[in-house]
């Protein structure tokens, strides 16, 4: 991957459909990762956003980021509103209506796709639609303020379950949403980090080609909510995949592929270290989530093979 | 045209099928399912060309109705009660994206207690959502009240959504002879939906945007403007389609209620027993008569006043509760007279809440009823109709 950054990115094209000049907090991980996923996308999308951070930063009235068709209409509806319009156009072409060949995509939140939105995602991925769920992954509720959710991980200090005399901040395991999809049986399913570009934008392309449901998770380092420098988003994506806590993989009806396994994986502690939110944590929580994390990984690793 | 023996459920189904709608997102309730499942069968039998998205919840039916709208899909929904209370955000967002989607809805109770009978509760809850609201009384109005929704919500100069009031049980289980008109009369009535905008990569659009307090009230002060001004088309729709078929529509409609003395005010389909008790009064020699808000929103000030301005007594019927409050309806029916000289005193009732019927003879008492508490001076009561203590 070292030796093929001198050239691939002169691959990538310029053009951008999620336009420069947004509102996005500097260092945003998730806005890099929504860029880089319009350009994957190409222009024959329609863009369909979840209530969040990348609908705030990107569409106050009168302006817009969007140079592809891009609706919001609540938070937790983004898969059934992609439902709709992906039914509607079916239905329009089949009764002689002249539309272009357009991707449906789905953009959410981790709130708006494992908390509020779950329902709905669920329903789409059953009915089988054919289009794109991308859930951008900060890990809490940032547009709000940090509040905790059910994809905040463990021993993590958010607004709502702060770390305190008597409180190690998130007692809860962080809910595992590409297994989920999985077990929905849709045919593509997989994980990206920005940190790691053309990774991504190839699993962008790949749920782009393929009919149905499919759903690619994005963990977005978020330097707001994760007390970070805003000059480390891209260093500590690596580092989550680095070291276990996130791993890059795919699910091609049912085949798990991990896409990147190091040789040998860093120690959660070069992952945690760096970030306000788990500054609290001590070495015996830290051993603790370095047990969950190898654990995971072994077993994904073994799902792998 | 063509005489039938329909259920309510399927007057509206049929309305629907000639309308030829593109797609319907519709989850099931009490009383409403008949609606949906004769749509389900109709596209099953290919006598309808739609996709029928067969989502998880309500909130999901209207999202997906949001969907399709929005890339110029014709499209229905139904739903009733709860279902109608769980799409309740979902409906704001319909009306201020001005979505012309249509959607029958089979009044029901809400819980709790849970009942899955006919009363005003859930519509009086979306009052303020910012869809057209009218109600039908029987079968044959369902068939035409649905068809004329397509047609008024889909008019360049509207583009609102539009709800059908049917109430649950007393009127959509109701079988009753319809006529339906042909296919090209249909197609005279209501022309293909275009759509000004639609999501389409073509000519990208942003729908949906977010706004700071610098712009959004000029945006609900458009959408207001729309809700009122689509007066104008639904009158033109009901006029049209009085002439296509023969049956004539208002926003508000009497009966036997030129000369009266005292009038009785209702929606739905207690508007049929209520002319009944008006018939058996009038034969007696009183001077009572019946009015029926046709349109609920948006609420029409002026025929309303003009009808009711000669009484000496309005009799409101609410089949809504609003808890510590009046009645919903006779609220708006105080605000719209307040300010003219003349105009008649009001008594408020609440009742027909969760299905409990009221009969010929209940409506011939709640008019009497209502005479003796005006003499009595009794206007602040709210009195709930054949309570038991």
């Amino acid at each position: 991957m070292e030796t093929l950054g001198i050239y691939v990115p002169r691959l990538v094209t310029r053009r951008q459909s999620f336009a420069p000049g947004h509102r996005a907090c500097s260092g945003c991980g998730e806005a890099l990762a929504v860029m880089l996923v319009m350009k994957a996308l190409g222009r024959n999308v329609i863009v369909v956003m979840s209530t969040g951070c990348m609908e705030i930063i990107s569409s106050q009235l009168p302006y817009t980021s969007w140079e592809v068709p891009w609706i919001h209409t609540l938070f937790e509806n983004s898969a059934i509103v992609a439902s709709g319009i992906e039914a509607g156009m079916k239905a329009l072409r089949r009764k002689g209506t002249s539309l272009p060949k357009t991707k449906v995509v789905a953009m959410g939140g981790d709130g708006a796709t494992f908390d509020i939105g779950f329902g709905a995602i669920s329903g789409a991925f059953e009915r089988g639609h054919d289009f794109i769920y991308v859930c951008f992954d900060n890990e809490a509720y940032m547009n709000t303020g940090i509040q905790r959710s059910s994809a905040t991980p463990f021993g993590a200090s958010t607004t709502t379950q702060p770390a305190g005399k008597v409180s190690m901040g998130q007692s809860t395991w962080k809910k595992n949403m590409p297994a989920i999809a999985v077990a929905h049986d849709i045919p593509y399913v997989a994980t990206a980090s920005p940190s790691y570009p053309f990774d991504l934008m190839n699993k962008i392309k790949k749920a782009v080609a393929i009919e149905g449901p499919t759903y690619v998770h994005i963990l977005s380092v978020c330097p707001t909510g994760w007390r970070i420098p805003t000059d480390m988003t891209i260093r500590l994506g690596r580092l989550a995949v680095e070291t276990g806590v996130f791993p890059l993989y795919e699910v091609e009806d049912g085949k798990y592929t991990l896409n990147y396994d190091p040789p040998r994986l860093r120690p959660v502690e070069d992952y945690l270290k760096p970030q306000g939110r788990f500054r609290h944590l001590t070495p015996k929580m830290v051993k603790k989530i370095q047990q969950r994390v190898s654990a995971e990984y072994a077993s994904l690793k073994e799902k792998a093979q | 045209m063509k005489r039938v023996g329909f259920e309510s459920s399927f007057a509206i189904a049929e309305a629907v099928k000639m309308a030829n709608i593109d797609v319907t997102s519709a989850y099931p309730i009490t009383p409403q399912t008949h609606i949906v499942e004769r749509i389900a069968q109709l596209i099953a039998d290919g006598e309808l060309d739609a996709n029928y998205i067969p989502v998880e919840s309500e909130h999901s039916a209207m999202s997906g109705c949001l969907g399709a709208s929005a890339v110029g899909a014709r499209t229905f929904t139904a739903t009733a009660g709860q279902g109608l209370e769980l799409m309740h955000e979902v409906l704001y967002v319909a009306s201020a994206m001005r979505l012309p989607i249509v959607m029958a809805v089979c009044n029901r109770a809400l819980s709790s207690p849970l009942s899955i009978w006919g009363d005003h509760s859930d519509v009086m809850a979306v009052r303020d959502t910012g869809w057209i609201q009218m109600f039908a009384e029987n079968a044959q109005q369902a068939f035409d009240l649905t068809l004329c929704a397509f047609r008024i919500a889909e008019d360049p100069a509207v583009l609102l959504p539009t709800m059908v009031h049917i109430d649950g049980f007393h009127l959509s289980h109701v079988i009753e002879s319809i006529l339906l008109p042909e296919g090209d009369e249909v197609n005279k009535f209501l022309p293909k939906f275009r759509p000004l905008y639609a999501l389409n990569p073509s000519k990208p659009l942003t729908m949906g945007d977010f706004t700071t307090p610098d712009l959004y009230t000029e945006a609900k002060k458009s959408q207001d403007e729309a809700l009122r001004n689509s007066m104008k088309v639904i009158l033109r729709a009901w006029r049209e389609f009085g002439g296509l078929f023969g049956r004539d529509y208002f926003p508000v409609e009497t009966y036997r209620a030129e000369d009266a003395d005292v009038l009785l005010l209702t929606m739905g389909s207690f508007s049929e027993v209520a002319m009944g008790a008006i018939d058996r009064l009038r034969e007696a020699g009183e001077k009572v008569g019946l009015v029926k808000l046709r349109l609920w929103r948006p609420f029409p000030f002026n025929a309303f006043c003009q009808a009711v301005a000669q009484a000496k007594l309005l009799i409101v019927l609410d089949r809504a509760i609003s808890f510590g409050g009046p009645g919903p309806v006779c609220s708006e029916v105080k605000a719209a007279l307040y300010h003219l000289e003349k105009k008649p005193q009001i008594i408020g009732f609440i009742g027909g809440l969760g299905g409990r019927d009221i009969s010929v003879e209940g409506f011939q008492n709640m008019i009497h009823r209502g005479m003796e508490k005006a003499e009595q001076g009794k206007f602040e009561e709210v009195e709930i109709f054949g309570v038991r203590e």
